[in-house]
């Protein structure tokens, strides 16, 4: 199988109203594992992820896959923060990334049937998707980006609103997913949840990539003053 | 108060006797009006959700014109189409004057930009929350268009309503391009004005009755067809 990784980012800047948002970035994300991006409110997390996802217009650099980015499109999912749920059962959801796709009917009965298991909704499949609790909305959502397969999946803090249960629920889907080679960026304010997911972190500060590097050394020796103080829980401005 | 109550005995007796001529007018109010509702719907349903979805050059001046369009008074609309239907106009050669095609040409051009208005206010909402994602899944616009068409389809039943609603009741464009001719081109609201304007009020008011049951009447069923406001829905 090709793959659509590494993704490249070069001097990437996103600007607006003359303000700058985040840059310059220059990062790569490789193969396989976890990216976590931790960082303050404002400092530019999910304009990062957007500027990989291609939802974002950049003002200046690049950003680059192994392969044209129609075709990289069609590999990438994402999550939002408060899902968004379309007007339709919870099976229709399901149903919609697959049809967009033309995928032959049995196939998507079977995916959708498959995911909604996993998703621990198939008791649910008829019921609205907007009657959903907020736990039920966020896997409907994180089970509908993962139906089509993505080679890579974008998750904008998608545990912020919801309790422990329910997080771990996500947690547990997104581990199954890195097992099945599916390459997570996730950002996140839960610096528990950063260190058990993490294979390799990101800190944004101001708009930059302030710190990098592989989990271990990221969380347990921080090299620069600003992670060791938002590691601590100061507020860091 | 005592013509209200002859018109409604009258009403009941025109109905229950199935007077054949209170049915055929009443039969071609439905034809020409549910007519240029289909019509209008498939031109107004898309372009109202295009609108939504597109950013395009002229959009606001379009959305303005389109909002003013729905007052548009359906006399002058009735006065243009017979101006273009007429033996001397550009249309004249399809012989189309006073006959129940050019009545529906006029209510489409009534009803278009109503339901293309109210489609436009429903899917603007729907589009703000579905944005992100149908971005996001890469979809084509012909794919964020029938996704909206769909799920958005109450609303769009609200402003097909409407449309009929307007089309049913409209009076002024029908009488011009239809000519109100017996047999061929007469409805319910033209006869009405034929009757009232005889004195006939007894009459005139019991066509007016039927033509709020009928009004009353597809609405209730449409709604019911398409189950709206049950219980878990919404």
């Amino acid at each position: 199988m090709t793959t659509i990784l590494p993704l490249t980012l070069q001097d990437v800047a996103v600007r607006r109203r003359g303000k700058r948002l985040i840059g310059p970035v220059t990062t790569t994300l490789g193969r396989q594992g976890i990216t976590i991006i931790v960082g303050p409110n404002g400092s530019g997390k999910t304009t990062l992820l957007k500027v990989m996802h291609g939802v974002e217009r950049i003002s200046t650099g690049t950003v680059r896959w192994a392969v044209p980015d129609s075709e990289a499109q069609h590999h990438q999912g994402y999550v939002f923060q408060t899902p968004i749920m379309l007007r339709r059962s919870v099976a229709d959801n399901l149903r919609y990334p697959l049809q967009l796709h033309n995928i032959a009917k049995a196939e998507t009965e079977q995916r959708m049937i498959d995911w909604a298991r996993k998703i621990g909704l198939h008791d649910h499949l008829q019921i609205s998707a907007t009657r959903l609790s907020g736990g039920e909305k966020q896997r409907l959502a994180l089970g509908r980006a993962l139906i089509r397969r993505p080679e890579v999946l974008f998750l904008d803090e998608p545990c912020a609103n919801l309790d422990g249960a329910s997080t771990r629920d996500i947690e547990a889907l997104l581990i199954e997913a890195r097992k099945a080679g599916t390459r997570i960026v996730m950002t996140t304010h839960n610096i528990g949840q950063a260190k058990r997911l993490a294979d390799d972190a990101l800190f944004m500060l101001h708009g930059i990539i302030k710190e990098a590097g592989p989990a271990r050394a990221f969380f347990d020796a921080p090299q620069s003053k600003e992670l060791m103080a938002f590691f601590r829980g100061d507020i860091i401005a | 108060m005592n013509d209200i109550f002859d018109g409604l005995a009258a009403a009941f007796w025109l109905v229950v006797s199935f007077d054949p001529e209170l049915i055929e007018i009443s039969l071609r109010s439905l034809q020409v009006t549910l007519g240029a509702l289909v019509l209008s719907c498939a031109i107004a349903l898309p372009l109202g959700t295009f609108l939504a979805i597109r950013r395009f050059r002229y959009r606001r001046l379009t959305i303005s014109v389109l909002n003013a369009l729905m007052g548009l008074p359906p006399v002058v609309v009735g006065l243009i189409v017979y101006i273009l239907l007429s033996r001397s106009g550009p249309f004249g050669v399809l012989g189309l004057l006073f006959t129940p095609t050019a009545m529906v040409i006029a209510q489409v051009i009534i009803i278009t930009p109503l339901i293309a208005s109210i489609t436009h206010q429903a899917m603007r909402e729907l589009w703000a929350e579905y944005h992100d994602l149908l971005i996001s899944l890469n979809t084509s616009q012909w794919q964020r268009v029938k996704t909206l068409v769909w799920d958005g389809r109450r609303n769009l039943l609200t402003a097909a309503l409407a449309g009929f609603g307007r089309g049913i009741g409209e009076v002024g464009a029908i009488m011009i391009v239809g000519g109100n001719i017996d047999n061929a081109t007469r409805v319910l609201t033209t006869a009405i004005a034929l009757e009232t304007g005889k004195g006939d009020f007894a009459l005139a008011l019991a066509l007016g009755f039927v033509l709020i049951a009928l009004a009353i009447g597809v609405n209730v069923s449409i709604h019911w067809l398409s189950r709206t406001e049950r219980e878990g829905r919404w």
